[in-house]
C-alpha cells in the first residue's frame, strides 16, 4: 500500500501498479488509449499525461504519462493542473487530425472510446485544415471489418494479436504517419480470437462484421447477463437483441474466468439464433388420406393445442433423454417430469464414463480445479490430448499467458514491474516457462510449447504413466515402455520444479484410461510435493458442452447411460419418449439410433434447430435458444452460472423447461424457471447452493427489477408503430429480477445484474472499469456463480488403468473450433469458416498410399465405408489417422479402428478439397507434391 | 364624488366606443382552408427526410434522431448497399406521438431529416399518423441546399473513393518507404 495524493485528495492505492490503473481504480477519470487492463503500458499514445511534483514546494512540477509512473508512496500528482489539462488536450487534437467525418456510419459510434477520451480531453473543434491521411481497407473475412481511416496508432490491435493471442498475420506496415495495421495481404484473420479486436481497438478500424449486417447503437440493444454456451469454459455475455432478433454478443467480465477476452466461437456463433433453420413452430405427424392411401404429414400446431398433444402423449412410462447443450433448469424440468429412474443423459456412453471419472477427481481433497484466471498464473502446463484452441479456445489462450510466467518472474528479479509491457517482452525474449503438450497432432499452442509429444492415446496413457512413476517410484505402471523414460523424466522435473503446476486435459476423447492416467499424474505430483497444501496440484478438464457437467451431475444417482435408453426403445420398453435439446445422431453411432427409432415409440423432441434426428419425432415443440430462456450452466470446474433471456421468443416458442412442468395447457406459462431452480435445491442437498444464485436483492432493488435496456433506449413508440399504432404493453418478465424495459432500479446502483456496461462519459465497454472494486478486480455485488461440486473422502489410491488397444492405424478425432459445435455451426459467419468431414494423415502413411495433398482415401470401419479428402500434416502422431466429423460423419462407428485405401485421383474433387481445406489454419501442413 | 363618477363611468363609456370602432377595422382572421397562412422556413411541423445535392438518400441510418427524440417516437434500421453506403432499410415515424420539437433535426448530421411549415397533419384513423420512409422521402434537399455527408466522410461509397472526399490526401501506399 502507498499513500498517494491526486489534486490534494489523498488515495491509499497498490504501490504495485502505475498511476494510469490506480487513478481508474479510485474512480478518477483519466483518459488513455494504448494502455490496457490486461495488457500493460507501453507509453504509445501519451493521453494520459499527468502533473508529478517532486514535494510540497514543488508548485511546477513535471509532465509525465500516468501509464508510465510507477506509484510512490507519498507522491503528489495532478490531473486537474492546467499544463497537463492543455498537454491532453493537444494530444488529442493531433490524434484526431486525420480522422474522418464518419461517427455516423461508424460501428463504434456510441460506445467509442476515441468518442469517450475526445470529449474527456475537451478536444470540441477541428482547426487542422491540410489534407488528411488516407488508406485503403482490406477484406479480413467473415468476422471482421476494416477501416483503417480511423486509426489513431496506439497499437493495441497488434499487441493483443500478436503478442498476446499469438497471432501472427495482423502486423504494423509502413511507418510514421502512414503506420497501418493489417494483414501483409488481403484474407481471414487467422485467430481463433479476432473477435476482441473489436472491443481492444479503442476506435472503428476494427468492428463485428456480422454486427453490422444488421447494426444496432449499443444504446438501442436489450441485453442480459448470459453464458456462453459454445463450450464448457463458461465465459461471461453479454448477447444484445433489437427488433426481436439477437444482434451479437459481447464480452461481460468475469473475474476468474474469461476476464475481458472471448473466443470467436462464443463472440459470432449467436447468429445460430437467426438462423432459418430454426424450429418456429410445435409440428406434429398426422395420417393424412392422399388419395387412396394413409400418408403421414407434419402439420403445424398451435401452442396449446400442442402443449394438450404433449400431455396426452406424454403420460404413463415415459423415457426422458437429457441434454448438455439445454440449461439446467429444462433437464431438472425433464428429470421431474419423467422421473428419476427414467431421465437419461443424451452424451455417448464412453463421454459419460469419462465425465464420471473427472467428477470423482473434481472431488478428490488434494487436487483442486484451477479457474481460467489461476490457469493463467500456473508455472508449468502439461495439456493432455486435448487441443484445446478448439474444444475449449478461452483456455488455451489462458494457457499462453501462462507461459510467460517465466518473463514475470525475470522481470521481477530485474526489478522491472510487471506492467512495463514492452521491457518485460524485451527481458524476457524467448524465455518462458515450460508448456508440454501430448496430443496426436500438431496444435495451435505448438509455438509456445516447450515440449510437443505426437502420440496415440494409449501411448499418451504409457507416458503419463511413465512420468507418475518418475514422479513416484510405488506407481506401479500398466506397461512399460523403456523408450518413453528420458522423455518422462524430464516431463517429470519440469512438474516437480514448479510451484503452481497444472494438468489441463479434457474428454473429447472420451477415453477414460486418459483421464484416470492424468489423474493418477496429478496424485502422484502431489504426493512428490509432499502434499503442499498452499499450492495443490492443478488439474481441470475440458468439457465439450455448456452443460455436459451439470448433466452428468443431474444423472448421477442413477447408473443411466444413454445406450440404456436406446436399447428401451428398440425394444419397445416405453411409452414415449422425450428428447430435450439433442440430435441423437451425434451422441452414438447411427445403426443404434436407427435402431431405436425403428421400435416406433412415441417421440417427441423438443429443440430450437431442425436436425436429421429431430425430423423423425412425431411432434417437435419449438424450444427458445439459450438467449431467449434463462438457464443455468454448470461450466468444467462445476460452478453453475445463470443466465438470463435476453427477450421473450415469439409464441409458439417457449423455454423448454415451460413445455415440461405440467400444467393446464390453457394456464401457461405455470412456473418459472427460478421456482424450478428453487424447488430443486431444496430438495436435493447435493444441490443446495443453487439457491444462491437466485437473486436475493435488498432494499429498492427487492421491489423493483432491474432494465435490460439501456437509459436511452430509443424508438419505443415507433417501433411497432406499423402493426399497430396504439403501443403494446411492455412484455413483462415474472421469471426473472429484469425487466424488458429501461425502468428499474440504475445498474449504477446495484451492478449484480450487470450486463451492458456503461457510466457517465463512458460508453464503451471499457466501462467496467467503473464496475469493478479495483482495475482487474471483482465485480462490485457481481454474482460469480456457486460451485457445486465439494470436496468429498480423500482418496489416497491410485486408479487402475486398462490401456487402450489400438490396431495399426488409431484413429483419433479432430475438432475444429468452427463447426464442430452443433450450434454455433449453424451461424452464417461461422459456416464461412468450417470444412467439411476430412482425414488427416501422415507423410509415411500417405506414401505409402500414394496419396497426394488433398487427395481422398476410402476408410474402412467394418460394414462401413466412406471416403474422404485427405490433409497430410508433417505433425502427427505415427500410426495415427485424424478423423473430422464435421457433424456428418458418426464416430461411433469408426472409433473402433479403421482401414484406408487410395482412391484415384479426380481433378475436380481435388480442386474442390483443396479449395475447402483454404479455410484451415495448419501450419505444419505438407507442402510435399502438392505446389507441383 | 364627480370625481369617482368621471374615472369609473367615462372610462366605461370610452372603452364602449373603442371597442365598437374595431367593428370597422380590417379583419386579421382568414377564412382557412380557403385562405392559406403565409409560414416560415422554420416553423417546426411536419417532418421530411431530404436527398444531397447528387439526388442520393440523406439519411445514413445513424440512429442519432431516433436517440434524440424526448419521446421516442422515430425508429429505423440501418442497412448497406454493396459499395457501403449506409441508409435505412425502413424509417418509421409515429406522427401521433411527435411533439414537433425539431431535437431530430438539430442531432441529425447530414441534415437528412428536416422539419417543414406544412402543419396540415390531422387525419381521420390515427393508424395513418404512422409514416414510413416512401411517405417521408421528398425529391429535393429541403432546407439546406449544399451540404452532402458522404462527400466530407473517409468512407468509400459508390463513386466516391478513399481520398477523393473533401481535404483528403491519396491512399497512403503502405510499401512504399519515402516520407
Ligand atoms: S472511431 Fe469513434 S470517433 Fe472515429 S468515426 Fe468511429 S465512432 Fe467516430
Ligand atoms: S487499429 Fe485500433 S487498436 Fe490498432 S493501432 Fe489503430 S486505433 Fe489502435
Ligand atoms: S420533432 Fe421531436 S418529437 Fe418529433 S420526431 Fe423529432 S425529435 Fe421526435
Ligand atoms: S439523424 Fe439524420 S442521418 Fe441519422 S438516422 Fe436520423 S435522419 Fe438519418
Ligand atoms: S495510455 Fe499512457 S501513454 Fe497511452
Amino acid at each position: 500500500m502507498a499513500k498517494i495524493s491526486v489534486d490534494g485528495i489523498k488515495y491509499e492505492v497498490n504501490a504495485a501498479n502505475n498511476l494510469l490503473q490506480e487513478c481508474l481504480s479510485q474512480g478518477l477519470d483519466l483518459p488513455y488509449f494504448c494502455w490496457h487492463p490486461c495488457m500493460g503500458s507501453v507509453g504509445a499514445c501519451r493521453q494520459c499525461a499527468v502533473k508529478q511534483y517532486r514535494n510540497a514546494e514543488d508548485t511546477t512540477g513535471t509532465l509525465v504519462m500516468a501509464c508510465m509512473t510507477p506509484v510512490t508512496d507519498g507522491g503528489l500528482y495532478s490531473i486537474q493542473d492546467s499544463q497537463a489539462v492543455d498537454f491532453r488536450s493537444h494530444v488529442i487534437e493531433s490524434l484526431m487530425i486525420s480522422h474522418p467525418h464518419d461517427c455516423p456510419v461508424c460501428e463504434e459510434g456510441g460506445e467509442c472510446h476515441l468518442q469517450d477520451m475526445t470529449q474527456m480531453s475537451g478536444h470540441n473543434y477541428r482547426r487542422y485544415d491540410f489534407q488528411k491521411v488516407t488508406h485503403r481497407n482490406q477484406d479480413l473475412g467473415p468476422f471482421i471489418n476494416h477501416e483503417m481511416n480511423r486509426c489513431i496508432a496506439c497499437y493495441r490491435c497488434v499487441r493483443f494479436y500478436g503478442d498476446y493471442a499469438g497471432g501472427t498475420d495482423l502486423v504494423a506496415l509502413a511507418s510514421h504517419h502512414h503506420v497501418y495495421f493489417g494483414r501483409h495481404e488481403e484474407g481471414t484473420l487467422e485467430s481463433e480470437f479476432s473477435g476482441n479486436l473489436v472491443e481492444v481497438c479503442p476506435t472503428g478500424v476494427f468492428t463485428d462484421k456480422t454486427f453490422s449486417a444488421h447494426y444496432s447503437r449499443k444504446w438501442d440493444l436489450q441485453t442480459a447477463p448470459s453464458i456462453c454456451t459454445g463450450c464448457g469454459a463458461g465465459c461471461n455475455t453479454t448477447p444484445g437483441e433489437r427488433y426481436g432478433s439477437l444482434r451479437r454478443v459481447v464480452n461481460r467480465y468475469h473475474h476468474d474466468l474469461n476476464g475481458y477476452f472471448l473466443c470467436d466461437r462464443g463472440r459470432f456463433g449467436y447468429d445460430a439464433n437467426n438462423s432459418a433453420e430454426r424450429v418456429k413452430e410445435a409440428l406434429f405427424v398426422q395420417a393424412q388420406i392422399n388419395g387412396n392411401a394413409e400418408v403421414p404429414a407434419r402439420k403445424p400446431l398451435s401452442a396449446t393445442e400442442a402443449a394438450r398433444q404433449f400431455n396426452a402423449m406424454a403420460g404413463g412410462d415415459v423415457i426422458g433423454i437429457g441434454s448438455p447443450r439445454a440449461s439446467l433448469e429444462s433437464n431438472i424440468a425433464l428429470q421431474q417430469r419423467v422421473g428419476a429412474e427414467n431421465f437419461y443423459p443424451g452424451i455417448n456412453d464412453d463421454e459419460l464414463a469419462s465425465a464420471r471419472e473427472v467428477l470423482a477427481l473434481m472431488r478428490e481433497p488434494g487436487l483442486h480445479c484451477p479457474d481460467i484466471r489461476s490457469l493463467e498464473q500456473s508455472d508449468c502446463v502439461l495439456v493432455v490430448n486435448e487441443d484445446l484452441t478448439n474444444t475449449a479456445a478461452r483456455m488455451a489462450l489462458a494457457l499462453r499467458q501462462a507461459t510467460r510466467n517465466a518473463a514475470t518472474t525475470m522481470a521481477a528479479a530485474a526489478r522491472i514491474p510487471a506492467w512495463q509491457d514492452a521491457a518485460v517482452r524485451e527481458l524476457a525474449q524467448h524465455e518462458r516457462s515450460p508448456l508440454i503438450i501430448l496430443s496426436p497432432q500438431g496444435t495451435r499452442l505448438d509455438d509456445v510449447a516447450s515440449d510437443t509429444f505426437l502420440g496415440s492415446v494409449a501411448r499418451q496413457v504409457q507416458l503419463l504413466e511413465a512420468i507418475a512413476h518418475c514422479l513416484d517410484p510405488e506407481y506401479s505402471v500398466s506397461s512399460r515402455d523403456p523408450s518413453l523414460t528420458s522423455r518422462a523424466k524430464a516431463i517429470a522435473q519440469a512438474l516437480s520444479a514448479a510451484r503452481r503446476p497444472c494438468i489441463v486435459s479434457g474428454i473429447s476423447a472420451q477415453s477414460t484410461a486418459l483421464v484416470r492416467a492424468s489423474g493418477n499424474l496429478a496424485r502422484a505430483l502431489q504426493k512428490a510435493r509432499k502434499g503442499d497444501a498452499d499450492a495443490p496440484v492443478g488439474l481441470c478438464f475440458a468439457m465439450p458442452e455448456a452443460n455436459t457437467l451439470g448433466l452428468v451431475l443431474l444423472a448421477e444417482s442413477t447408473g443411466n447411460t444413454l445406450s440404456g435408453a436406446l436399447q428401451r426403445l428398440a425394444q419397445k420398453r416405453a411409452d414415449a419418449a422425450v428428447v430435450l435439446e439433442n440430435d441423437l445422431f451425434r451422441r452414438a453411432a447411427t445403426a443404434e439410433v436407427a435402431q431405436a427409432l425403428a421400435g416406433h415409440t412415441p417421440l417427441i423432441v423438443i429443440d430450437h434447430l431442425h436436425n436429421a434426428f429431430n425430423a423423425r419425432a412425431r411432434l417437435l415443440l419449438p424450444a427458445a435458444s439459450p438467449s431467449e430462456s434463462n438457464g443455468t450452466w454448470v461450466n468444467y470446474e462445476g460452478r453453475a452460472q445463470s443466465a438470463y433471456r435476453v427477450f421473450a421468443p415469439a409464441e409458439p416458442v417457449r423455454a423448454a423447461y415451460e413445455w415440461l412442468t405440467p400444467a393446464d395447457p390453457v394456464l401457461l406459462p405455470s412456473i418459472s424457471s427460478e421456482e424450478i431452480l428453487a424447488q430443486f435445491a431444496d430438495a436435493h442437498s447435493a444441490f443446495a447452493v443453487l439457491k444462491d444464485l437466485l437473486p436475493h436483492r435488498l432494499g429498492l432493488s427487492a421491489v423493483m427489477k432491474s432494465p435490460r435496456q439501456l437509459p436511452r433506449y430509443s424508438g419505443r413508440t415507433a417501433m411497432q408503430a406499423n402493426s399497430h399504432v396504439h403501443e403494446y404493453r411492455q412484455t413483462q418478465d415474472p421469471q426473472s429480477p429484469l425487466s424488458f424495459s429501461m425502468e428499474g432500479v440504475p445498474l449504477q446502483k446495484d451492478a449484480s445484474l450487470l450486463s451492458a456496461a456503461w457510466a457517465p462519459g463512458w460508453n464503451s465497454n471499457q466501462a467496467i472499469s467503473k464496475f469493478q472494486d479495483e482495475i482487474n478486480g471483482e465485480l462490485r455485488q457481481g454474482c460469480k456463480g456457486v460451485h457445486l461440486l465439494q470436496s468429498g473422502q480423500a482418496q489416497a489410491s491410485y486408479a487402475p488403468i486398462v490401456l487402450p488397444s489400438e490396431g495399426d492405424l488409431a484413429p483419433y478425432f479432430i475438432e475444429h473450433l468452427f463447426g464442430s459445435e452443433e450450434i454455433s455451426a449453424k451461424a452464417v459467419a461461422i459456416q464461412a469458416r468450417t470444412v467439411g468431414p476430412y482425414a488427416c494423415i501422415g507423410e509415411a502413411l500417405a506414401q505409402t498410399l500414394g496419396v497426394a495433398q488433398h487427395g481422398r482415401i476410402l476408410l474402412k470401419a467394418g460394414e462401413r465405408q466412406v471416403q474422404l479428402p485427405v490433409l497430410i500434416r508433417q505433425r502427427i502422431a505415427p500410426g495415427s489417422i485424424g478423423i473430422y466429423c464435421a457433424g456428418e460423419l458418426d464416430r461411433y462407428s469408426l472409433a473402433g479402428g479403421v482401414t484406408v485405401e487410395a482412391v484415384p485421383e479426380a481433378p475436380d474433387l481435388l480442386l474442390r478439397s483443396r479449395e475447402m481445406f483454404r479455410h484451415l489454419v495448419i501450419s505444419d501442413s505438407w507442402q510435399g507434391r502438392d505446389e507441383s | 364624488m364627480l370625481r369617482l363618477l368621471k374615472d369609473t363611468l367615462v372610462s366605461q363609456v370610452v372603452t364602449l366606443w373603442k371597442v365598437f370602432l374595431h367593428a370597422f377595422d380590417k379583419t386579421d382572421t382568414v377564412e382557412y382552408p380557403d385562405v392559406k397562412p403565409q409560414m416560415f422556413s422554420r416553423w417546426r411541423g411536419r417532418i421530411i427526410l431530404s436527398r444531397d445535392p447528387d439526388g442520393e438518400e440523406r439519411c445514413v441510418a445513424c440512429n442519432l434522431c431516433a436517440v434524440a427524440c424526448p419521446v421516442d417516437c422515430i425508429a429505423l434500421q440501418k442497412a448497406e448497399d454493396e459499395e457501403g453506403r449506409w441508409y435505412p432499410e425502413f424509417f418509421r415515424i409515429n406522427f401521433s406521438r411527435c411533439i414537433m420539437c425539431g431535437f431530430c433535426e438539430e442531432a441529425c448530421p447530414t441534415h437528412a431529416i428536416q422539419l417543414t411549415p406544412d402543419f396540415e397533419m390531422a387525419e381521420y384513423v390515427r393508424q395513418d399518423m404512422v409514416w414510413e420512409k416512401e411517405d417521408l422521402l421528398i425529391n429535393g434537399t429541403g432546407k439546406y441546399h449544399d451540404y452532402n455527408f458522404y462527400r466530407i466522410a473517409g468512407k468509400k461509397i459508390g463513386g466516391k473513393d478513399k481520398g477523393e472526399a473533401r481535404n483528403e490526401a491519396v491512399p497512403v501506399n503502405v510499401r512504399s518507404l519515402l516520407p
